[in-house]
Order: C-alpha cells, then sequence, then structure tokens
C-alpha cells in the first residue's frame, strides 16, 4: 500500500511536471525572464498545485493517520535562518542558469535526454559534496 | 516588462499544476510524507553515501523514497505511450548545466528543499519558513536570468 501510493504520486508528480511545461528549461527561463517576454504560464502551475495542496493539507492536519496508517510526518520546524536564504539563493541561481529544478531534471533524465542525465549527475554530487562540506554538525 | 502571448500555456499550466498538487496531497494522505523532490532524493543519496551514519531511516521509508523517484523517471515513458513528449529547449550548455546543477544540488539540500517541498507543499502548509526559501530561490531566479539575458 505505502509503495503502490508513493510509486503513484511520484507517476502523478511526473506527469504533472511534463503538462504543466516545467521539464522544458526555456519554459521556466521564459518564465524567470521578467525584463524581457515574459510567459506567466509557470505562475498558474504554481498556484494550481498549491490550490489543490491547501485542500489537501487542511484535511492532513485534521487526521492522526494516513490511509496505509503511518503517521502524517509534517515538518515541524519554523527555523529562519542564513542556511535557508543561502540556500534558496544558491539553488536559485542554478535554477536560472540551467531552468531545471530536482523534480523536472530527474524527469528529462527518465526520458534519457543528456542536459538532464548531465544535470542530474551535479545535482547529486552537489548534494553529496553539501553533506560533506556544509552539513550542520 | 511585456507579456510573451505566444509562449504564454494557461491550460496546460493549470492542469499540469493541479497534477502535481493532487500528486502531494495524495503522498501526504495516504502516506503521511511531504512530496519533496529534494527531500526524497537528498534522503536516499545519503542513505546510499553513508549507511548507518546517524540516519533514521528505516528500510520501508528508503523503499518508498525509490519508489517515488521510479514513478518520476518512468512518467515520460507512460506520457510517450499516449502522445510524444512537449519538445524541451536548453538555456545552456553543458559546463552551465553542470554548474547549475552543483547550485541546485548544494542549495536544496542547504535550504532543506526545492520548488516542491518549500513551494507546494510548505506553501499549502501556510509555512512561513517554506516562503522565506520560496522568496529568496524565486528572487535568486529572476536575477540570475536578468544578468544572463540583459546584462552579460
Amino acid at each position: 500500500m505505502s509503495l503502490f501510493i508513493s510509486a503513484l504520486s511520484g507517476l502523478v508528480f511526473g506527469l504533472g511536471l511534463i503538462l504543466s511545461g516545467m521539464a522544458n528549461p526555456a519554459k521556466v527561463s521564459g518564465f524567470l525572464d521578467l525584463a524581457g517576454a515574459w510567459d506567466p504560464s509557470l505562475a498558474l502551475v504554481m498556484g494550481g498545485a498549491v490550490g489543490v495542496g491547501l485542500i489537501g493539507f487542511a484535511l492532513a492536519k485534521r487526521r492522526r493517520s494516513a490511509w496505509n496508517g503511518d503517521a502524517i510526518d509534517l515538518p515541524t520546524s519554523t527555523v529562519i535562518d542564513r542556511r535557508l536564504l543561502i540556500g534558496g539563493l544558491l539553488f536559485g541561481a542554478g535554477w536560472g542558469i540551467g531552468g531545471y529544478c530536482p523534480g523536472p531534471a530527474l524527469v528529462s533524465a527518465g526520458s534519457g535526454s543528456s542536459a538532464g542525465l548531465l544535470f542530474v549527475g551535479a545535482m547529486l554530487a552537489g548534494m553529496a559534496l553539501h553533506d560533506r562540506l556544509f552539513a550542520r554538525r | 516588462m511585456t507579456l510573451d502571448w505566444q509562449a504564454f500555456t494557461p491550460w496546460t499550466a493549470l492542469a499540469g499544476g493541479l497534477l502535481i498538487g493532487l500528486s502531494a496531497v495524495l503522498l501526504v494522505l495516504g502516506a503521511g510524507r511531504i512530496a519533496g523532490i529534494a527531500g526524497i532524493v537528498g534522503g536516499a543519496l545519503q542513505a546510499l553515501l553513508s549507511p548507518g551514519a546517524g540516519l533514521a531511516s528505516t528500510i520501508k521509508a528508503q523503499a518508498m523514497r525509490l519508489v517515488f523517484i521510479a514513478g518520476l523517471l518512468v512518467s515520460p515513458w507512460l506520457w510517450q505511450l499516449v502522445a510524444p513528449l512537449p519538445a524541451a529547449e536548453q538555456v545552456s550548455g553543458s559546463l552551465g548545466l553542470i554548474v547549475a546543477g552543483l547550485l541546485v544540488g548544494v542549495g536544496v539540500r542547504m535550504g532543506n528543499g526545492c520548488t516542491s517541498g518549500h513551494g507546494v507543499c510548505g506553501l499549502s502548509r501556510g509555512s512561513f519558513r517554506s516562503l522565506v526559501n520560496v522568496v529568496s530561490f524565486m528572487g535568486a531566479g529572476f536575477v540570475t536570468v536578468f544578468v544572463l539575458r540583459h546584462v552579460l
């Protein structure tokens, strides 16, 4: 049950990324280019996702356990620190350069795109690098 | 600012967003987990590279991460059974992709999330912490593309 739900969620997530245009770096770049000819599409992606999410997470907060019997594990941290900010800035800079965030990069890699595979390889290296050098001790 | 009406795809964007939201809701209501790609991939990678190094991760949690990632990887193949994949146009060369990937990898681990974890799930939970991260990565994205396209 847990594995089925997780796999289905990953699959639907990926299909949503493809349909929305998030898996196309040029589309992401067009959204981030406020000073050029701006393509507002991705605002609707976020709007649609958060619209559904608001309802779903409101329901989740009122439940004690999930359908599979596990506890609903919502993040509890409210810390606003330098790591949160700098992490966001670094991620945003990389997102702007390559046009990929982690989900769409995995989808592109899955489709066999050499750009997607290269980005995912570098992303995994970046994650490992972070855990080795910058992880909180 | 001018609007690029030719590139604007409101309906597929909205429909895709609804699917992404549904997926996140399915995972939290169905399995009690946050659909944060950075967290799921990072957790899987951490367990792979340093097994047992203080990581409180059960085999079940690990398997759930791996099948979620498998679902993402398989999604373009399922899509192709029905329709051709939409064209993906690159905005940077190999070196750019490597730099971008490294920045994204370090950034999402340091900030504890990405577009999905902080963006979709965090904003839906009403988390101020996530909002701060979203504002910082969106801001950096806008500035980076401005510099790349209009300054350099």
